[in-house]
């Protein structure tokens, strides 16, 4: 099993990192009724973890059996019906999906899961009817029409189901939304704290863990607790006994990116652009997301740039970034934003030394 | 142990007003209806303001009030966005609704139960302009038996035969005092503490809109518990802390990229949502006095423009990356465009 898996904390009193998070949410669901909970933070944070904990909390280690399902829907949709297909994680009382993965038929499925998870509602021992909880994933994707036919079907439905809702960016969910749930902010964890976490495992691992390894691994991470669990596990295999000075092996796509803008930097020609598309074409094939090549490959540029250069350089990444989002096919950007950085680039050089 | 379900109603429900002389900060709209309530005479209405002023509760209240509980369900109609309205539910749901005559069998029980229905249509903005257009007529064939009552954020979304065929209501954004007693009112009958930092914090998060002010502090007395401050209602809130706009707004001032990028990528690890960011950031440039009209301007453009880019999908980072580098270059009066 991997770190990553074998050190989640299970309960919500078991939470190292968003301690007074974990402990305002247990008194939530233990005193009172929860009302629907929206969580949206940065990856790696810790979201995920205090949701699985969450429903622990409220239906005991029952919720901890789960399975994978890939069920087929039959939508009603006015003229003619749909065959919607997803993959489920469900337990007796709980239901996780990723409803964006249904793409522009979102809607669809929102409502219908929701529809017949409120049927079949489970009751308790004392006869009293209970409720399921329905975590949905990446809400920031959804639809617009989805996110506005959640909201009316939470209000509906809200005494047989409970929706926690997961995503990376709030800003992306919408106001009518975002006001029926409770929302809880999940930070990043600071260095600090994914040093301390790290000094948890290499304990219960007992392992010793030099701490300048510790800061070194941390400053890595880009505060992603996950990813600095990985690198650790990566350092543990890689060499043991640890040494304070030992090289951290970074993602090997960041290493690729940073090729990348290395090549850019050296030459600024046609020539030089042709071989650094079949670099870029190569990491979309791996699946490295197209925004997230675009983000890596600023930082890199910027770390290697005069100061005069870094306003316009930001100013054209974000332009091609939004103009990816509305167009259809990445690569066309990403390389428009190399041309206009080789030629701002040239422009300078030329300038300066003639 | 699955958990008991209590009856928890949220509070925006349970302390929403039953009666239209209850309707807070309103004089005008609460004046005509009153009248309405005497003479049971009453036109089209269209109500518009922003959210929160008590536009629905106001459509409601009355139409309880007319009919009572018995004749509520058969003599009103309550669409709103989250049900189909297409053309097709105007021509068949609505129409039919409004031809069905109705008795003329006067008072009932203590209401005055006049002649004809009402139909409610919630967020009507959000009606395509073909179903609008669908409702013109249909409005004054069935004006002997029905009225339409017209609830909307942007009149201008409204088509102009249909505002012209109502009596129309501005609701005005609620004032500080208004929203403090209501508040207060709350707090005191659900037993909760509430300092009075907190009580300005959360008129200044809320802006106006009632709503969105007891969502909040019903979110911060269920996550914090009875004793509220103002940091509490700010972490449900989802505003971020006036402390970090202000880091990030020096940060740019100061001129230096790394520091500006620094503070951008502690915004980013914090969770905050960057639209909110920027439009707390807009507050203050405003607000700025040591900043001249033109750098301002400057600001601001790029400022709408991320916020364009940030409604289509685009990267949050990219954006706010923008947004400081653009803020820097104004307050440093570096250039401006890139071509």
């Amino acid at each position: 099993m991997l770190w990553v898996d074998k050190y989640r904390p299970k309960t919500l009193d078991k939470v190292i990192v968003h301690e007074d998070v974990a402990q305002n949410l247990k008194k939530l669901v233990t005193e009172q009724d929860c009302p629907h909970l929206l969580f949206y933070g940065p990856s790696g944070s810790g979201k995920k973890t205090l949701i699985v904990a969450v429903i622990r909390q409220m239906f005991g280690p029952g919720a901890e059996k789960v399975k994978v399902e890939n069920k087929t829907w039959k939508v009603d949709a006015g003229s003619r019906t749909l065959d919607l297909e997803l993959t489920t994680l469900s337990s007796t009382h709980h239901v996780e999906m990723n409803p964006s993965d249904a793409g522009f038929q979102d809607r669809y499925v929102v409502q219908e899961i929701i529809k017949e998870m409120a049927k079949n509602r489970p009751i308790d021992a004392k006869g009293k009817k209970g409720y399921k909880v329905l975590v949905l994933n990446e809400v920031d994707k959804l639809s617009r029409e989805a996110q506005h036919s959640l909201r009316r079907t939470m209000e509906k439905y809200s005494a047989s189901c409970r929706l926690i809702l997961c995503c990376n960016s709030s800003s992306k969910v919408t106001e009518a939304v975002r006001s029926r749930c409770l929302n809880v902010r999940i930070n990043a964890p600071s260095e600090d704290q994914i040093i301390k976490v790290l000094e948890f495992i290499g304990k219960k691992e007992g392992l010793q863990l030099p701490s300048g390894l510790a800061t070194r691994i941390a400053a890595q991470s880009n505060r992603s607790l996950r990813r600095a669990i990985l690198l650790f596990e990566t350092c543990r295999v890689q060499q043991y006994p640890f040494t304070n000075n030992q090289v951290i092996p970074p993602m090997d796509w960041e290493q690729y990116v940073c090729e990348i803008a290395s090549d850019i930097m050296q030459e600024q020609s046609p020539k030089r652009l042709y071989m650094v598309r079949g670099k870029f074409y190569e990491l979309l094939i791996n699946c490295i997301p197209p925004e997230t090549i675009l983000k890596r490959l600023l930082c890199e540029l910027l770390k290697k740039l005069d100061a005069e250069l870094k306003h316009e350089v930001c100013h054209w990444a974000a332009y091609y970034e939004h103009r990816m989002r509305l167009g259809q096919k990445a690569i066309f950007h990403i390389e428009a934003f190399v041309a206009k950085f080789m030629s701002i680039y040239k422009a300078f050089l030329i300038s300066t030394f003639g | 142990m699955a958990p008991l379900l209590q009856s928890t109603q949220p509070w925006v429900e349970k302390y929403r007003p039953k009666q239209v002389k209850d309707v807070a900060h309103q004089e005008e709209v609460v004046k005509v209806l009153t009248n309405t309530l005497e003479t049971s005479n009453c036109p089209h209405m269209l109500f518009y303001g922003p959210p929160g002023t008590g536009k629905t509760t106001t459509a409601l209240a009355i139409a309880h009030q007319l009919f009572g509980p018995e004749l509520y369900k058969s003599r009103v109609l309550e669409l709103n966005a989250s049900d189909d309205r297409g053309i097709n539910v105007v021509r068949t749901k609505i129409k039919d609704f409004a031809a069905v005559a109705v008795g003329t069998g006067g008072r009932q029980g203590g209401y005055p139960c006049p002649p004809y229905k009402i139909i409610i249509l919630d967020e009507a903005d959000s009606m395509t302009e073909d179903a609008q257009n669908a409702l013109r007529r249909t409005m004054e064939t069935y004006s002997r038996v029905t009225r339409f009552f017209f609830i909307c954020n942007y009149i201008s979304r409204i088509i102009e035969p249909l505002a012209s065929r109502c009596a129309k209501f501005r609701f005005k954004p609620l004032s500080e005092e208004i929203m403090t007693s209501r508040v207060l009112h709350i707090c005191n009958e659900e037993g909760h503490n509430l300092d009075p930092q907190a009580l300005s914090t959360l008129s200044s998060i809320s802006q106006g809109d009632l709503r969105r002010a007891i969502t909040y502090l019903q979110g911060a007395a269920r996550l914090f518990g009875s004793s509220i401050s103002a940091k509490d209602l700010i972490s449900v809130s989802g505003v971020v802390p006036p402390d970090v706009v202000q880091g990030f707004f020096a940060a740019c001032k100061s001129g230096d990229f790394e520091l500006a990028s620094k503070e951008v990528n502690n915004v980013i690890a914090e969770g905050y949502p960057v639209s909110q960011m920027i439009s707390q950031l807009f507050d203050v440039v405003v607000e700025a006095n040591d900043l001249s009209d033109e750098q301002k301007a400057r600001i601001c453009k790029k400022m709408g423009e991320s916020d364009k880019r940030l409604i289509d999908g685009a990267d949050e980072f990219l954006q706010l990356m923008d947004v400081a580098s653009a803020t820097m270059r104004a307050v440093c009066n570096m250039q401006e465009e890139f071509h």
